[in-house]
């Protein structure tokens, strides 16, 4: 049984999508407490010894399964920091829903730091999708700082979803990916900051292996005074392929500084990066309007789509 | 019905639109020609709101306009398929139409509107409306979105530039329905091809910012054939 209140409820419906017990493994971790798990036959989660976080275990050939594991805070004053760690067989096809939840209405800062590493077996295919979302009206911040560490063995597959779209005041996202022959990694970020909230999004991809692969996309949309920091490099260390791109619309007195970064140590690395910072395009709210929506309905419309 | 009462435009000093004065009747359907950088497009955009004239009145329905934002025309029943239309990250073809629909559109109309442009609707509904479509692509759907607004005034800004031959042919019958359809409302129509001019109920020709011949078009077509405001019809379409 879940142990959860409303808005810790909420707050897992706004995180994981979920309104209600999911199927497959999960993990529900509410205030700094085990709120609820289940295991399949295929994946087992266990607390670490020392309480300071999970590991879950995926059998080889385990296909079209899910594991969820979102936390709420809804308590001010919590400080916590997670470890999560996913060993992923081989020949799996999995989904893995993470995020965390903050609701602070109090004046004590909350802050969830959880540290996700990902072990992906020989041609495991692995959807990641992590968001992260804050409300509450307190003065105390909502802080989320993830670090998140992959490694991909031969032929494996995985592909990240990276959403945080509201309320989280600081957040310092790390993200390093280690593959190996033949592996394919696909992030795909999205962020979007208001008010006087900071961002910084770190990402460190290494193609270590033969055809491996990555494609990183970062789309973030800086509003009022907020600040974004965008750090994407890929390094190619053999034949491999390696694209990143930075897309962010500024509004307001938003600030966005992007720093793609490239290294290539074999002669057959082909790396490319692309970044864009810029406002909203004139013709596209123009294009809006004359559709009958007004400037604020177009912006909104322009943004959400950018952000979808 | 749209009238424009000596309307001047000028940006940095340099006079596009010099003194036009132009009508369109309910249940017409005109067509603007004439050389590149005559101002056809201008004048389009001074009538939907994009710009502001630096005099002269805009009167729609005996209704000023001319202060009018685009927003407000838009609701009032003005419609503006761009020259160059415009990409969006993100923006399916799908919400494109139900934003042009007013919010609400079912999937089976949208495909109705897709059909009608000549695109197959399950290969295009859910693609967003960003680079990757091609102009011709592009240009359909900006069609599609004017079709999917049902305005009283409608304006085209060049629809079959990109479009290719076969299409070409799909175009003139969406004009022509359209017309047939017209049903009290307004159609205007920036054109250089032959084969749209030849079914207007009246021709405007507009070069340098002024109007210098307008009329029907059993009298215009003639004279203005055979000069570069105008393109046959291709010798392969006919057959
Ligand atoms: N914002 C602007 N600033 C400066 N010049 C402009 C501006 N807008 C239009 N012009 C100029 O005004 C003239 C008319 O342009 P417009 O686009 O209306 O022509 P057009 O008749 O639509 O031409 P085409 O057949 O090539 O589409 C051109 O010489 C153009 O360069
Ligand atoms: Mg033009």
């Amino acid at each position: 049984m879940l142990k959860l209140d409303e808005i810790q409820r909420r707050l897992i419906a706004e995180v994981a999508g979920l309104h209600k017990v999911p199927i497959g493994a999960y993990n529900f971790r509410a205030n700094s407490q085990l709120a609820g798990r289940n295991n399949t036959a295929n994946i087992e989660i266990t607390s670490k010894d020392d309480g300071s976080g999970i590991d879950i275990h995926i059998k080889d050939g385990t296909q079209n399964e899910s594991v969820h594991i979102p936390v709420v805070l809804s308590a001010s004053g919590i400080k916590e920091t997670v470890y999560n760690d996913f060993y992923i067989g081989e020949n799996c096809d999995v989904v893995i829903v993470a995020g965390c939840g903050i609701d602070n209405c109090g004046n004590q800062d909350s802050e969830h730091d959880g540290v996700h590493r990902f072990f992906v077996g020989k041609n495991s295919k692995v959807k990641y999708v992590e968001k992260h979302y804050g409300s509450g009206n307190g003065a105390g911040q909502r802080i989320l700082n993830p670090v998140t560490e992959v490694s991909m063995n031969d032929g494996s597959f995985m592909e990240m979803e990276m959403v945080q779209i509201k309320g989280v005041d600081s957040t310092n996202r790390m993200t390093t990916a280690a593959l190996k022959a033949g592996a394919k990694l696909i992030v795909r970020e999205r962020l979007m900051t208001h008010g006087a909230q900071k961002a910084f999004s770190t990402y460190k991809i290494t193609l270590d292996g033969e055809n491996s692969g990555a494609d990183v996309v970062s789309r973030g949309v800086a509003k009022e005074k907020s600040y974004q920091k965008l750090d994407l490099c890929v390094i190619g260390n053999a034949p491999c392929n390696g694209h990143t791109e930075c897309d962010s619309i500024i509004m307001d007195e938003g600030k966005i500084l992007a720093v793609p970064s490239l290294e290539a140590n074999h002669v057959d690395a082909v790396l490319f990066h692309e970044a864009a910072i810029g406002k909203i395009a004139g013709d596209q709210l123009i294009k809006l309007m004359t559709l009958g929506l007004t400037e604020q309905e177009a912006e909104e419309q322009i943004i959400s789509g950018f952000l979808k | 019905m749209l009238e424009l009462q000596d309307i001047f435009f000028s940006v940095e000093g340099v006079e596009i639109i010099r003194g036009v004065n132009l009508t369109v009747e309910n249940n017409k359907f005109v067509v603007i020609t004439g050389p590149n950088g005559g101002g056809k497009s201008t004048l389009a955009r001074l009538i939907m709101g994009i710009e502001k004239p630096t005099s002269g009145k805009i009167i729609l329905d005996g209704q000023d306009i001319t202060n009018a934002d685009i927003t407000e025309r838009a609701k009032l029943g003005v419609g503006f398929a761009f020259q160059q239309p415009v990409r969006f990250k993100g923006i399916e073809v799908f919400d494109l139409l139900k934003l042009a629909a007013g919010g609400k559109l079912t999937f089976n109309k949208a495909c109705d509107y897709l059909s009608a442009v000549g695109l197959c609707a399950q290969d295009y509904i859910k693609r967003e409306v960003n680079s990757s479509l091609s102009g011709g692509e592009v240009k359909r759907i900006e069609i599609a979105t004017i079709l999917a607004r049902k305005t009283k005034l409608s304006i085209f800004d060049e629809p079959e530039a990109g479009i290719d031959l076969w299409s070409f042919k799909h175009l003139i019958q969406i004009f022509e329905d359209m017309r047939k359809n017209i049903d009290g409302g307004s159609i205007v129509i920036i054109s250089h091809q032959e084969r749209i001019l030849s079914i207007a109920d009246e021709i405007i020709v507009l070069a340098d910012g002024q109007i210098k011949n307008r009329g029907a078009a059993e009298k215009i077509l003639p004279e203005i054939i055979n000069t570069e405001s105008v393109i046959q019809e291709c010798e392969k379409l006919k057959r």
